[in-house]
């Protein structure tokens, strides 16, 4: 009973973190209706610069420079790319946001080599009890931050100018755009904050349990698409339940392991891939998404 | 256009005798990505469904080749299993094994709209490796697994058995290679040209620029989409086998994610929906790394030897390649087979207007589609 209990409370707060990234991916495609595959290597920079300039000006500097960098980087392909093929096919979108990533994820990895770099979180690796259960400090922090930016995020959305230009492009962009919402600002803005979103999600991937940044963080956060996925592209919500979903499935495969060795060993990495082609195969829009229907 | 196409055979047809194994082999590992990057093409290309799933039908291709016609027995510290039967039986089983991948994959990938599908695909590749990381008696698990021989009624294309001189050249390994990689790879790309110009090929097409309206047309949407992974799968088991006799054996990591982005820059690169342009990009995806590691002391910036500074070849390769697929849905979404359209449209302009009712036949088969197929995946929702 007690393992469950970890094991829920270390999946609640890896879905947390799951969620930050999904939910940056889903605003990207309501705002400029990108499916953006440039995501994964767009954390791995956040996480990189953390570890890098944490050596030279300091952990909280380094924090903040690190979200500015990753931030930066996502508005640059906007404006350069994305910008510029606005009403291009959803297909050749995604496609040009792949080659964006081979980019940059080759010269990650090529600065990274086959270190781990190790960001220094003033919080350590011990373990906190929440309710007499552990959990580490990092995971605790995170499903705090998390929590506080989530709910930050939807105050955003409803409320302020931006949300409602937002939340009225991705209704009708055209009616929208009529109206006077600029659709390319909209769109930028989306990109910055998913690209915010990233890094912050970053900082508190590469920390306890895991050892640091490494070329396979990159495989650690696509475990974040089938969250976004199976939550319902144009949901935000969805991306909120989509990745607790996927980080609770993942903590769950990976704590009774030995439950579920005839499906191989590793087998936690490949759940939340699993869980969202069983979500797909009954829920084609996922789970909260709009079903797309076609007049004749 | 037949004295063309004829003397680009007799010149692929005597390049043996005169290229060194390093060429052989690339043309070889070409062949393989050619056929393919020409499933994939049918796929996303034509159909219009954004896969990233060719890993995992290469692998099933592959696996499923190296099982049936290897041998059991112990290897290191695993027990491999293998049925031992003649290779031609493996490769026909590991096309008809991947097409089955593809087909019951089909049911999930109908229901979902192209960007689902093209997140959804990712999951394959992932489970892919996890079962050939996890299924040591057939894949041969972390470790890999050797590939054997391919042999056609007791000729096999190695070094010897039976021992072969052409014209003073020893035909050797490569040398058979090349032709079974010329022959299967021609095999394809005929298929899949008369496909597209057939019933079904034109049904693909409508279904990729509108399926409501290739509904309406009495198009069986779901029947042609499982279709179309049917055939598409068929081509990576192909290209799976051929990646096997090519590279001589299997491993995990030969059927990631990045393979699936390899093909599928391939075929962008090569102008989505032609087959001509997907050959062209298999041929250069495949080819361009192992130029840079042949010439890397000649090519600027380029080192094989890492930590020396500049880029080790596969990377540079990478940057070179995601670069081109940026720039070619930018700049030109036909890809190189739009570049050679346009080219050749330079120099027949005049022509064309004097016969406006006879236009030039074009190799890439796109001379009866209408003008709005040009651009690949157009307008699947407008208004």
């Amino acid at each position: 009973m007690t393992q469950f209990l970890i094991l829920l409370l270390n999946g609640l707060s890896l879905g947390a973190i799951y969620a930050l990234i999904a939910l940056g991916f889903v605003i990207i495609f309501k705002a400029s209706e990108v499916v953006s595959f440039t995501h994964g290597s767009l954390l791995l920079l956040g996480a990189y610069s953390i570890a890098r300039l944490s050596e030279s000006i300091g952990f909280a500097a380094a924090v903040v420079v690190g979200v500015l960098v990753t931030a930066l980087a996502a508005l640059v392909v906007e404006r350069l790319i994305i910008n510029r093929l606005r009403g291009a096919p959803v297909i050749s979108l995604a496609i040009v946001t792949i080659g964006v990533d081979i980019i940059l994820l080759t010269e990650l990895i090529r600065r990274i080599g086959p270190d781990i770099l190790n960001v220094p979180h003033p919080w350590g690796g011990q373990s906190v009890s929440v309710g007499g259960i552990g959990i580490s400090e990092n995971r605790a922090i995170a499903m705090v931050v998390a929590t506080v930016l989530i709910i930050a995020f939807f105050l955003v959305f409803k409320y302020s100018s931006w949300g409602v230009a937002m939340r009225a492009s991705a209704e009708d962009g055209e009616t929208a755009a009529l109206m006077g919402i600029r659709q390319g600002r909209v769109s930028a803005v989306a990109w910055v904050v998913a690209g915010v979103l990233a890094a912050v999600a970053a900082l508190f991937l590469v920390g306890a349990p895991t050892p640091g940044v490494s070329a396979a963080s990159y495989t650690v956060a696509l475990r974040a698409f089938p969250a976004a996925i199976l939550g319902g592209l144009d949901s935000t919500g969805g991306a909120l339940v989509g990745g607790l979903l996927i980080g609770l499935a993942e903590s769950f495969a990976a704590g009774y392991q030995e439950n579920l060795l005839f499906l191989g060993r590793g087998f936690g990495d490949v759940v939340p891939f699993v869980v969202m082609i069983a979500v797909l195969m009954f829920r084609p829009s996922g789970l909260f998404g709009t079903r797309e229907l076609t007049r004749v | 256009m037949w004295a063309a196409w004829s003397a680009v055979a007799v010149v692929l047809l005597l390049l043996p005798l005169y290229l060194d194994e390093f060429w052989l082999r690339l043309g070889f590992a070409s062949a393989g990505a050619v056929i393919g990057a020409i499933g994939l093409n049918l796929l996303v290309g034509t159909t219009g469904q954004l896969s990233l799933a060719h890993a995992f039908f290469l692998a099933v291709g592959a696996s499923t080749y190296i099982y049936v016609s290897g041998e059991s027995g112990g290897f290191g510290l695993s027990d491999l299993s293998g049925l031992g039967l003649p290779p031609v039986i493996g490769m026909v089983l590991g096309v008809l094994a991947a097409g089955l991948a593809g087909l019951l994959f089909s049911p999930i990938a109908a229901r979902l709209r192209g960007i689902y599908l093209g997140v959804a695909s990712l999951a394959l590749v992932f489970i892919g490796v996890h079962i050939l990381n996890s299924w040591t008696s057939v894949t041969g698990g972390f470790n890999g697994r050797a590939t054997p021989e391919f042999a056609i009624l007791g000729f096999t294309f190695g070094n010897s058995d039976p021992d072969l001189t052409v014209l003073g050249v020893d035909f050797g390994e490569a040398e058979r290679l090349w032709y079974l990689g010329l022959v299967l790879a021609a095999v394809g790309y005929v298929y899949a040209q008369n496909l597209l110009r057939s019933r079904p090929g034109r049904a693909l097409q409508t279904l990729r620029d509108s399926e409501a309206a290739a509904s309406v047309m009495g198009v069986n949407v779901q029947a042609y989409k499982a279709r179309a992974f049917l055939v598409s799968s068929m081509y990576a088991g192909l290209a799976g086998v051929l990646y096997a006799l090519s590279v001589g054996s299997i491993a995990p990591e030969s059927f990631g994610l990045l393979v699936s982005i390899q093909y599928l820059a391939m075929i962008v690169l090569g102008g989505l929906g032609s087959v001509g342009g997907a050959a062209l990009g298999g041929v250069f995806v495949t080819a361009l790394p192992l130029l840079f590691q042949r010439y890397a002391d000649v090519i600027p910036l380029v080192n094989s030897t890492p930590g020396e500074g500049g880029f080790v070849p596969g990377e540079a390769s990478r940057y070179l390649y995601g670069l081109a697929i940026i720039l070619v849905i930018l700049f030109e979404p036909a890809g190189l087979a739009g570049l050679a359209r346009r080219l050749r449209g330079l120099f027949r302009g005049d022509q064309r207007r004097a016969r406006p009712s006879r236009p030039t036949p074009d190799p890439a088969g796109h001379h009866e589609m209408p003008s709005t197929s040009d651009r690949p995946a157009q307008g699947s929702t407008t208004t």
